[in-house]
């Protein structure tokens, strides 16, 4: 107890309550330079539009990647479930492999696929006659938040996969079983019986998804570094960068500043999920009370 | 399914009705079965042709979908290997992630242990905070992470990102160990007072022998963290190159050499291989070790 107790305290909790303290200093790191700005650093981020950009990449990233890979990982698990599917545990393994390999590679990986110059997509894409000339993927502000996105998406799709497919195996088999002796087809049995038992699955399932679409950096920094003209600058580069490494030549590193957002964007998160509990929980008991009530 | 399947004559007195469901039926999954393994195909795509280009020398990377090479081209191994330090950089990340999973392993395990047999004031604040944590962004905590290695003069090791990398509340496991302890019966532990066996003792010829599936997930899961983490890696190395762990070579191998595409690739694949390999014959594990988040 005690070793991990204080691992847990070093990188955990004394980190925390660090961050928080830097948050209220101006401080390039290097030295003992830093002093207390008080909130100086909170009203500055007020009225920083690269911040803000990039709180609303975040947002937007997670906003769009969750519920596809909700909604895409539980049809997949919903056919994978399927007890005739021999094939099923191949599948599995198919889909999850993503999951198991390093961000930042396959980041570099995907950079070639993307490539302009005759890269594979380009290519099939332009062999099925989708496009008539190649696409800048990652070259162009316009496109490069998404191809990262796609990327995200089938990187950590096998995780909420397996998610979905935990859930499904608490749905007793008896249940579906009985469902179609009463004469139920597939999409009924689905619908009035496998849905509402999934459904109490579905509020951490989202949380969990969230939380891993917003550990992004590995993937955005090795495919764009935030780029180009900071299109794909998600939260997390921008404190990296904000913090380690300035891109500009007179710009010197801002630990206190480069805290204060990472502060600023948890506390927000936090916020985020507690709303998603609560109205998870006012839901289910609105559902509760109507039962009762007929 | 087998078992019909073993006895047609049951099958033939069936009502017709059923014999044609049961066949449209297997149509289906056989349709079903191409469909996904047509999108299997695509969906590691990006992996097998990592590997195809890392064979080809660099004039030929940009040739369309293909997956084939003329010549088989080793030399981008070698050159990803020794030129571009990926050696090294392998044999960190080897000692970091075997390191952390030892000290993961053993720190888990004991809250874990704690938090399941054993009632103590503030037990609920202690679960609560953990359960806080998780969703906390790691940039959040980095900062404050690099400076406390700086300070404890640990920066300039690996056994600083080691220790970092096994830091972090590692909730899911210790939540997986707390809910495996507590189902064990009380009496292992009087029997092993009554022959003489203190708390370490207890626990570790015990009670950590007989949670041998929930280590393995463990294991996987810090596996997972510290062989795959680039921001934590990253931010210790940048004045240190000696100390780079593979993800974090990998992305300076792309900004120093950005023509060398094969060896890119070559040292991709070293990085890659290794972690592909082992969850194709720990699956379970790995499987576990994810739905864990779900099932607590």
């Amino acid at each position: 107890m005690v070793p991990s107790t204080v691992l847990a305290a070093l990188f955990t909790f004394y980190p925390t309550v660090m961050s928080w303290y830097f948050s209220f200093l101006d401080w390039s790191g290097f030295s003992d330079s830093a002093h207390f700005t008080g909130l100086g650093n909170y009203r500055e981020l007020m009225h920083d539009p690269l911040f803000w950009h990039a709180f609303g990449r975040s947002l937007l990233f997670v906003l769009v990647a969750v519920p596809i890979r909700m909604g895409l990982s539980l049809i997949v698990a919903i056919v994978l479930n399927n007890q005739a599917l021999k094939l099923s545990p191949l599948f599995r393994t198919l889909f999850f492999l993503p999951v198991v390999t390093t961000g930042a590679i396959v980041g570099v990986v995907m950079s070639l696929l993307y490539s302009p110059f005759n890269g594979p997509i380009n290519h099939a894409l332009m062999g099925i006659g989708v496009i008539n000339k190649p696409i800048d993927f990652l070259g162009s502000p316009g496109s490069s938040l998404w191809s990262v996105m796609a990327v995200e998406i089938w990187k950590n799709f096998g995780i909420t996969m397996i998610y979905w497919l935990a859930a499904l195996q608490t749905v007793p088999r008896e249940y579906q079983e009985a469902a179609a002796l009463d004469g139920a087809g597939r999409w009924q049995t689905l619908r009035y019986i496998t849905g509402p038992l999934l459904l109490p699955f579905t509020a951490i399932i989202t949380l969990l998804t969230a939380n891993n679409t917003l550990h992004t950096f590995g993937i955005v920094q090795s495919m764009t570094a935030g780029g180009p003209y900071f299109s794909s600058q998600t939260i997390e580069v921008y404190i990296y960068q904000t913090a380690f490494a300035p891109d500009s030549a007179n710009a010197i590193p801002r630990l206190g500043y480069a805290s204060a957002a990472g502060c600023l964007f948890g506390v927000c998160i936090m916020l985020i999920a507690l709303l998603q509990l609560w109205a998870g929980r006012s839901v289910a008991r609105t559902r509760a009370q109507l039962k009762d009530a007929r | 399914m087998t078992a019909v399947l073993e006895r047609p004559p049951v099958r033939r007195t069936d009502p017709p009705k059923q014999r044609r469901r049961r066949r449209r039926g297997r149509i289906r999954i056989v349709v079903v079965s191409t469909v996904l393994l047509a999108v299997c195909g695509v969906w590691i795509y990006p992996l097998i042709w990592m590997v195809a280009v890392s064979l080809r020398d660099n004039a030929h990377v940009f040739t369309g979908v293909g997956l084939g090479t003329d010549v088989v081209h080793l030399d981008n191994y070698q050159r990803a290997w020794s030129d571009a330090h990926m050696g090294e950089y392998f044999l960190n990340t080897l000692l970091v992630t075997a390191g952390s999973i030892v000290i993961t392993v053993f720190a888990v395990a004991m809250m874990g242990y704690v938090l399941g047999r054993y009632s103590f004031p503030g037990k609920r604040v202690v679960i609560a905070l953990f359960a806080i944590v998780v969703f906390l962004p790691e940039g959040y905590t980095i900062i404050p992470v690099v400076d406390l290695l700086g300070r404890l003069h640990l920066d300039s090791s690996l056994w600083g990102l080691t220790l970092a990398e096994s830091g972090g509340a590692h909730v899911v496991a210790v939540l997986l160990f707390a809910g495996y302890f507590s189902r064990l019966p009380k009496q292992l532990e009087e029997a092993a007072m009554l022959d003489g066996a203190g708390f370490v003792r207890t626990f570790f010829s015990v009670y950590l022998p007989l949670a041998k599936p929930v280590v393995a997930v463990t294991v996987i899961l810090q596996f997972l963290h510290s062989w795959n983490d680039f921001l934590l890696p990253l931010v210790l190395t940048l004045t240190r190159p000696t100390l780079r762990t593979l993800s974090v070579g990998m992305y300076a191998f792309q900004g120093e050499e950005f023509t060398d595409w094969s060896g890119m690739m070559a040292a991709a694949t070293i990085g890659l291989v290794p972690l592909i390999v082992l969850f194709l014959f720990l699956q379970r594990y790995f499987v576990e070790g994810v739905a864990g988040a779900v099932k607590q």
